[in-house]
């Protein structure tokens, strides 16, 4: 036995030697961000149930080994390269993603079938009380509003040389709403998922560093100190009713909604009904859970390399930031606009709440407004346009759908 | 529905579309978000007046039901007799709520706004049902 030519064949084949050969380095820096980003999750707790899974799928594509195409790799690129391809046998064949493909192959199914982000809407909606915007629904209009940094940075994106599919998906990041984000993507630019994936959550979770300066800017500090009446208490039935009419209304008007809301308001119906308990807890948390530990790995999988590190991606990164700050400024320009209607009835701090990163902007209105004046309590009047914000960005994702698909 | 009359208006190749295009689909997508949300606002809004008006029917008509019953005597109006207790800001009527809670809530309101219970005026306390 050739004891140097083992070892040189083991080197070789060793995913040490591939960081050298071939652009492997690329693979290196993107080991690097994936440490960087689960550092930002578990040491920052930025979204950490999503960002370590996220994180840890973009570690393990790029260990060489995983990312060399090999048959027993974890996942396979061209296998959904042939997915796309309208010329290839294999093209939207799902059945040689399950001969062929790795774990993580597998387990992406479920985000290019759209499944994961609308079970995670069906969770979101269990766990969300939609009182308050019930009992304020001129909110709608501030949720409304907050979307204007995902039109803006869809016409930015064209400016920039993307294409309309692929500047649909990375102006819905301006909605703030991880899941529509990943659904539209796989529907439109699944090339794209990684970068806005990770923009996306990224965001969210900067949000209580973003949304202060803006909010600060925007409001002076009579209007930030401005206390809002207490409103009116929903009824049970209510709260029984808006699901259903909400989803009835919204599919109607955009079909290509309908998973997203569909799911939201079965989940929302489920928690309010009072006789699906069990349903309820079950989606708010096994469902949830186990639905984000797919959605983060496989997410995280898409951001191999040879396809992340390129220009596009910082771009996207850039034009994600400016979604969110626009989408912040629309819906405090219209809190400021409901400001001067009411007579200063309205404190225009919540309108910032109209991006849908439940609960976390409304905390961040509630956090200024009590800044401005120890006394003021907004969280439940910022509830009100985030949950609106939640059905406006679904909207908005619906109609970019409608458009490019 | 708008799907339907959106598919055919839409750019035929979405990778040919021109600046000018986006600009439109950019104003008319964020028209769509406005005019859904600001339709459901309305529908929320009748829904929402229709239960009003049931509740203000049920509470005349429980109203009515307790002129008929003897009224009872808020405790706040007994105690309004009392003296006024050294140092505090003057009396609170209590209507449902026990003395130990309500002196807990008005602690944690002090609490929060940082100031002297004996700079705050509580005037009264309701249990909202």
């Amino acid at each position: 036995m050739d004891i140097l030519e083992t070892l040189k064949t083991l080197w070789e084949s060793s995913g040490f030697h591939s960081f050298l050969v071939d652009g492997g380095w690329k693979n290196l820096i993107m080991i690097a961000v994936s440490c960087v980003l689960l550092y930002l999750g578990i040491k920052k707790k930025f979204e950490p149930l999503l960002l370590v899974g996220i994180a840890f799928g973009c570690l393990l594509v790029n260990l060489s080994y995983f990312g060399a195409g090999s048959a027993d790799a974890l996942y396979h690129m061209d296998l959904w390269d042939n997915f796309l391809n309208h010329d290839h046998p294999d093209y939207h064949s799902y059945g040689a993603i399950m001969r062929n493909g790795g774990l993580l192959d597998i387990l992406y199914i479920g985000v290019k079938a759209g499944i994961y982000p609308s079970l995670i809407f069906m969770g979101v909606g269990a766990m969300t009380d939609f009182g308050p915007l019930i009992s304020n629904p001129k909110s709608l209009l501030l949720g409304a509003a907050a979307q204007m940094g995902v039109f803006l940075a869809f016409f930015g994106a064209v400016c920039l040389g993307f294409s309309g599919n692929q500047a649909a998906s990375i102006g819905i990041i301006g909605g703030a709403d991880g899941p529509t984000a990943i659904f539209l993507t796989t529907k439109l630019a699944p090339e794209l998922l990684g970068p806005i994936a990770i923009a996306a959550y990224s965001y969210m979770a900067l949000i209580p560093m973003i949304q202060p300066p803006l909010m600060k800017l925007l409001t002076t500090k009579k209007e930030r100190e401005v206390k809002m009446e207490q409103s009116r208490t929903v009824s049970k039935t209510e709260k029984i009713l808006f699901p259903i009419i909400v989803a009835m209304f919204v599919i109607l008007l955009l079909p290509s909604t309908a998973p997203l809301i569909g799911c939201l308001m079965l989940g929302n119906l489920w928690r309010e009904c009072g006789v699906t308990e069990r349903l309820s807890d079950t989606v708010q948390n096994a469902l949830m859970n186990i639905v984000t530990v797919f959605l983060g790995i496989s997410v995280g999988a898409t951001t191999a390399a040879e396809r992340f590190l390129s220009l596009e991606t910082i771009k996207i990164i850039v034009l994600g930031l400016t979604a969110f700050c626009f989408s912040t400024v629309g819906g405090l320009l219209v809190g400021k606009i409901m400001y001067k209607v009411t007579g200063g009835k309205v404190n225009p701090l919540i309108g910032s709440a109209g991006v849908s990163a439940v609960p976390m902007a409304a905390r961040v209105s509630q956090m200024e407004g009590q800044k401005a004046n120890p006394s003021n309590f907004l969280l439940m009047h910022a509830m009100g346009p985030n949950v609106a914000g939640v059905i406006g960005s679904a909207i908005a994702a619906g109609f970019l759908l409608a458009v490019f698909k | 529905m708008l799907d339907n009359m959106l598919i055919p208006a839409a750019v035929e190749k979405a990778d040919e579309l021109s600046i000018g295009d986006a600009a439109v689909t950019a104003v008319f997508g964020y028209s769509v978000v406005f005019a859904g949300l600001v339709i459901l606002m309305i529908v929320l809004y009748c829904t929402g007046a229709i239960f009003k008006s049931k509740d203000a029917k049920a509470k005349a008509a429980a109203e009515a039901a307790a002129k008929k019953a003897v009224p009872a005597e808020p405790a706040a109006e007994t105690k309004a007799e009392l003296p006024l207790a050294p140092g505090s800001a003057g009396h609170v009527k209590l209507f449902d709520v026990p003395d130990k809670e309500a002196a807990m809530i008005m602690a944690i309101v002090a609490d929060k706004m940082q100031k002297p219970l004996n700079e705050l005026h509580f005037i009264s306390i309701k249990e909202v049902k």
